[in-house]
């Protein structure tokens, strides 16, 4: 399965159901009563942020010319290919946050308990068993959606002129 | 958005932030963004089939796993958060009357009977025979009889409605079966799978409501009244500066009276007094927060130091030597904040324990006792304070509290006339438009006080007179709305001259939140005054909570619109998720009541609505227009 995240962003509610589901993912259980008891407590990779009455999930956009990429020192992080996301190998990060400090989003963070960055993986083992990531499936309203990017724009024009039509 | 425009609040506000101790608005931030689903009220958590959660964007209506749609959903919860604040405001009751029969049968404590004429003319009320008896013996008649009425109907309270709004009650089943009963009601009616209808679980909110407006709340206030006295007006200050450096300060918060009256006794002893003078200290300061703080400000003219939104601030004043909390509106985060400071935190009541805080539980019949040793430890722990962490504001202000439905006319009409008739003529004649109720809580959401100022603000500039309780009332007191020379600095000529005549504040303080009682007691007299219509909906009068936070809030909006009051409540009770809900509460019900809500965000816009209303209902009633004209010039002024 390949594709893009897309987010619509009028559809966000701010439920956080996106963070839920991606730290759950990222459990060792997957089970929701059981990874709330697990230590070190499951993470998200994805946030909702809230800016005045707006709200909308952020996380890692896997960009082609990642600078986070560029910048990492002891290349934990990595992007095989220009259609694959952007990678990290928690072992290879000696945790300088360079990669936090030059993510134009804000979407990586360090992880205090590993001594790592943590990031959006895109659920890569999720995609090869052709399910969609979890943040994806987990989000009640649709804002978050999964598109293979030959589609995004297409819809766009045809939605930007059924406006034009209809107005 | 700005947390607070309180000076003194702002202080402390950023002395938290120097010292890193999270408070309210550092959790608030948190939390954002809240959930969508839980705003809007469709997520539903009744049933282990869920949470189950309705998209408000969804392409076509969606059930949840039981097949209850969002308009169930909605007013399932809802009617939960009024069964929620009923049950607590009628819980304080019982309390009252539980101590009430206890200081009747003697059980020591040092509670008894204070005022004896409101214990007769409530006895008179119950229809209970008191030729031959003792006190005691009435008090004891009089509390098992408000007792008898949590289980089954009549409450006797209710009789005091207009015969109008009691037709309206009868009409649509709304005359509760007893107070705790439509309260467990709501709970069966709610539980998976029983009431679908959303107008018929409404009303079933509307009637535990009813109970709780006419009867919880309503006796805790007399009963109260009959134990501690009943209030007159009487002089105060507001605002943390009534805090003092060299003195002892003990801080009351929560919500019932029982304690904290011993407690203010036990600071005016002798002894104590001494102890204190042997620990450094000038003398023991006692001032409360929240409700607890005004029944003591309304019976005896101790002073509050804040409200809702400035509990925790006060212990960053660093000068707190002790609070002592009973129940309600108490943040578990006092228990933090104390924690980075020599403030003793002492819980008193069995419902309300935290892990880590000292509790010494209150019992009845050692009353005096217990408020020795609480007063006691303060004195103890004043030495304990670090003096390079002792900030108090300033600022304090003046004010007048202490009216009640009784009272409010005799200095209306003076003594030798002590009827609601010029309260009436000064309405009929348009020197007064009518008379809001601005009320309700302090909620992080909202910038701290803003709403009830502005709205009050805009309200007795328009000459509408201004009655408040709970937190609305000390935000509007800290502002120094409740000083009888604010009439000349802010309201409309018409207010001024009754004012001024009448030697009363523009707005006045009418109590705690159980005390929305009186406004209920003072609309009655007003309908049997005569001039005003034949029922509470006839008059020109309007309510509003600009910064609604408790369940309690919602219980007390819908006792209001179930009395056939108009009123303006925000931010909304999770009920928009529903259209139908919504529609039904801020319309629908108006033909079953009379009254009707308005989820109205902004608090001058609120204002205006009220205004709007008043000029409608005064154009039902044939009155003439204002004295001093300002008719329609509220709503032009707030759209340009």
């Amino acid at each position: 399965m390949k594709g893009v995240i897309v987010v619509d962003v009028e559809k966000c509610l701010g439920c956080k159901s996106c963070q839920l589901q991606c730290a759950l993912e990222h459990s060792r259980s997957k089970s929701l009563h059981e990874a709330i008891y697990e230590y070190p407590a499951p993470q998200w990779r994805i946030t909702v942020e809230a800016v005045d009455n707006l709200a909308a999930p952020l996380q890692c956009r896997h960009c082609e010319d990642a600078p986070c990429v560029q910048v990492c020192p002891s290349q934990a992080l990595s992007k095989p290919a220009a259609d694959a996301p952007v990678l990290l190998d928690g072992e290879r990060c000696i945790g300088c946050s360079l990669c936090v400090t030059v993510c134009p989003f804000g979407v990586i963070a360090m992880d205090g308990v590993a001594g790592a960055v943590i990031k959006c993986d895109f659920c890569l083992a999720r995609l090869e068993e052709d399910r969609l990531p979890a943040c994806v499936e987990g989000c009640p309203t649709n804002a978050l959606q999964f598109k293979r990017l030959e589609e995004v724009a297409p819809e766009k024009r045809k939605k930007y002129l059924t406006g034009i039509v209809l107005d | 958005m700005k947390k607070t425009v309180d000076r003194a609040a702002e202080k402390m506000i950023e002395a938290a932030a120097g010292y890193s101790i999270k408070t309210v608005w550092d959790r608030h931030e948190t939390m954002e963004p809240r959930c969508g689903f839980g705003d809007l009220g469709i997520c539903c958590n009744i049933c282990l089939q869920g949470p189950c959660r309705i998209d408000p964007f969804g392409p076509s209506e969606q059930k949840g796993v039981c097949g209850a749609n969002a308009d169930t959903i909605v007013a399932r919860n809802f009617i939960r958060a009024i069964a929620g604040g009923a049950a607590a405001h009628s819980d304080h009751g019982r309390d009252i009357a539980t101590a009430l029969l206890h200081a009747a049968r003697g059980g020591g404590g040092g509670l008894r009977v204070t005022d004896t004429d409101k214990l007769k003319a409530i006895a008179g009320e119950l229809g209970i025979e008191t030729n031959g008896l003792s006190t005691n013996e009435i008090a004891e008649k009089v509390a098992l009889s408000c007792l008898e009425q949590f289980a089954r109907a009549p409450i006797s309270f209710m009789n005091r409605a207009p015969e109008a709004l009691k037709k309206k009650w009868t009409k649509a089943g709304l005359w509760p079966k007893g107070i705790d009963r439509e309260i467990v009601e709501v709970m069966h009616r709610t539980h998976a799978g029983v009431d679908v209808d959303y107008r018929n679980i409404i009303l079933a909110g509307i009637r535990a409501a009813l109970g709780d407006g006419w009867g919880g709340s309503m006796l805790a206030t007399d009963l109260s009244d009959i134990l501690f006295g009943s209030p007159s007006p009487i002089r105060s200050r507001a605002n943390l500066g009534v805090i003092k450096e060299d003195a002892v300060n003990i801080v009351v918060h929560g919500h019932e009276p029982t304690l904290s009256e011993m407690v203010a006794r036990a600071s005016r002893d002798g002894e104590l007094l001494e102890y204190a003078h042997q620990n450094g200290a000038k003398g023991i300061n006692v001032c409360g927060l929240c409700c607890t703080a005004i029944e003591l400000l309304m019976r005896q003219g101790y002073p509050a130091a804040g409200n809702f939104l400035s509990q925790e601030l006060a212990i960053i004043t660093g000068a707190v030597d002790l609070m002592c909390v009973d129940v309600q509106c108490i943040m578990p985060g006092l228990a933090d904040v104390a924690g980075c400071f020599h403030t003793e935190l002492i819980t008193t009541s069995p419902k309300a324990k935290m892990p880590g805080v000292t509790h010494i539980e209150f019992e009845e019949e050692k009353a005096q006792h217990i408020a020795h040793q609480i007063v006691r430890m303060a004195i103890k722990n004043f030495p304990n304070r670090r003096k390079d962490r002792i900030n108090i504001p300033e600022d304090t202000m003046d004010l007048v509290a202490g009216f009640t439905a009784e009272n409010i006319f005799t200095n209306l009409g003076g003594t030798f006339r002590s009827t609601y008739r010029p309260l009436n003529d000064a309405i009929i004649s348009g020197r007064l438009r009518g008379v809001a109720a601005v009320i309700g809580c302090n909620n992080a959401k909202v910038t701290h006080d803003e709403g009830h100022i502005a709205m009050t603000k805009r309200l007795i500039s328009r000459d509408v007179l201004v009655v408040q309780t709970g937190c609305s009332a000390t935000a509007c007191a800290k502002e120094g709305f409740l000083r009888p020379e604010s009439a000349f600095e802010m309201a409309g000529k018409g207010l001024q001259e009754i004012c001024e005549t009448v030697g009363i504040p523009p707005v006045l303080h009418l109590g705690s939140c159980v005390d929305n009682s009186r406004i209920l007691r003072a609309l009655c007299e007003m309908v049997n005054e005569g001039g005003l219509g034949d029922d509470i909906s006839d008059l020109p009068v309007a309510g509003a909570a600009p910064e609604a936070m408790s369940e309690k809030a919602v219980s007390i909006a819908s006792y209001t619109v179930g009395s056939g009051v108009f009123t303006v409540f925000s931010p909304p009770p999770r009920v928009e998720g529903s259209r139908n809900v919504t529609e039904f509460l801020t319309a629908g019900i108006e033909e079953v009541t009379g009254g009707k809500f308005c989820f109205e965000r902004d608090p001058i816009r609120g204002a205006d609505m009220m205004i709007a209303h008043m000029d409608e209902k005064r154009k039902a009633l044939g009155l003439s227009g204002m004295m001093y004209g300002k008719e329609a010039e509220t709503v032009e002024a707030t759209s340009s």
